[in-house]
């Protein structure tokens, strides 16, 4: 358990190679590729060593390492062109680096800030709160026509077919976008199964789609997705 | 204390999320945004010169009663729970998020060198990131962002409040 504990304080690759620059020292403009692979090499045998589950990435990083390494041993091409920054085979990796840093400084003062709960506290009140806004703030995707036409597939084909019978009643696709902007207006949000699932016949669930692709259309309607298969969700289009 | 300022105070202390300079000048009878703001400024003061356990902090766009940082290790006494700590992945994976947003996964993953999956979707639960959009390039990859309550929780008034990274770099040289 304790060898677990010891991977944890390297938050990827990035981070050991940070660790080595640190350690050994060294100027990050000017790495020395032999030396930091060898001992990124040796750190990623020990982790072997010790049955650790050695993520993908650390070995993306150590064939990077022998790339660039490989590169610093050939003289430079001539003539074929490469810009300045080319020129260093180590260019991009040291920007990684850098901008890796960066966002590593940035994490510490984020959590060196007064937190919530941790440093500063509100009134005591705040949990059943919080758990309001949570609901509220269900992660929502604004759906695409795309996402409807999947859903409405899947309404159609769970669809019991003896309860397709064709219904004589007149319709016209205006009556039906009057309807569910009616509904909308009374209950605000509606689930696509709500407005396409109840016992109708055939006609009217066209309708009832095309309605809802033509409210889009004209914006007055839209619809939201928690996620991926999600329940699709229909809002009014408040104007703000 | 004159009247309005009694009603700011309370309303402050009454309200479960932090107050809007908007709301306030709402609910209280002829006032303009300005005065409410000069009034939060003085009741700010006041708290501040009273040198007492609660300070008026603007956070996540509003403003809020909230305790003295220094006194934090005497309400961890009051409260049992410890407080739920972000992993260092999750920390890393939200300041690339506060800095860059909005941004898709890949960018996240690409900036720490690791798949930032597991620490995004922590960060999601926790209500600190949400999903703002899709971007619209084949595949209609997630677009990420900070919520409100990452604001309240890392008390920041707004994200131009964060330092930038360069002030961070010379901060540490």
């Amino acid at each position: 358990m304790s060898y677990e504990i010891k991977l944890d304080i390297f938050e990827g690759p990035l981070d050991l190679l940070l660790y080595l620059i640190r350690k050994n020292e060294i100027d990050i403009y000017n790495i020395p590729i032999a030396l930091i692979t060898e001992q990124y090499l040796a750190y990623l045998d020990m982790m072997r060593f010790l049955n650790l589950d050695l993520a993908g990435e650390y070995l993306v990083l150590a064939s990077t390492l022998i790339h660039i390494k490989s590169r610093m041993l050939l003289p430079p091409v001539e003539g074929e062109g490469e810009d300045e920054e080319g020129q260093d085979p180590r260019a991009e990796l040291v920007q990684q680096l850098i901008e890796y840093q960066a966002y590593k400084e940035a994490a510490l003062n984020l959590e060196g800030r007064p937190l919530l709960e941790r440093d500063v506290f509100t009134r005591g009140a705040q949990e059943p709160a919080a758990e309001t806004e949570e609901e509220e703030e269900e992660p929502m995707i604004e759906v695409g026509v795309f996402e409807l036409v999947q859903a409405f597939r899947r309404i159609i084909t769970n669809l019991d077919q003896s309860d397709l019978a064709i219904d004589a009643e007149k319709m016209s696709l205006t009556d039906r976008i009057n309807e569910i902007m009616e509904r909308l207006s009374e209950e605000r949000q509606l689930t696509f199964t709500e407005l396409l699932g109840e016992r109708m016949d055939r006609r009217r669930i066209v309708y009832t789609f095309l309605a809802i692709l033509e409210l889009m259309k004209l914006r007055m309607i839209r619809a939201y997705q928690s996620g991926p298969f999600g329940v699709i969700r229909v809002f009014l289009a408040v104007e703000e | 204390m004159e009247e309005k300022a009694a009603i700011l105070e309370a309303l402050l202390f009454a309200s479960e999320a932090p107050l809007t300079v908007e709301r306030v000048a709402e609910i209280l009878p002829d006032t303009e945004k300005s005065e409410v703001l000069s009034l939060l400024e003085k009741l700010g003061q006041e708290y501040e010169g009273r040198g007492g356990g609660i300070r008026l902090v603007e956070v996540a766009g509003g403003y809020q009663f909230r305790t003295s940082p220094d006194l934090a290790p005497w309400i961890r006494k009051l409260k049992a729970s410890r407080p739920s700590m972000l992993s260092p992945a999750a920390l890393e994976t939200l300041a690339v998020i506060a800095y860059r947003q909005p941004l898709v996964k890949a960018d996240i993953d690409r900036v720490r060198g690791v798949d930032a999956s597991g620490a995004l979707k922590g960060l999601m639960e926790k209500k600190l990131v949400r999903i703002v959009g899709r971007k619209d390039v084949p595949g209609k990859p997630i677009i990420y962002g900070t919520t409100k309550k990452f604001l309240e929780v890392f008390n920041l008034r707004d994200l131009s409040e964060l330092p930038t990274l360069r002030e961070l770099k010379d901060l540490q040289e």
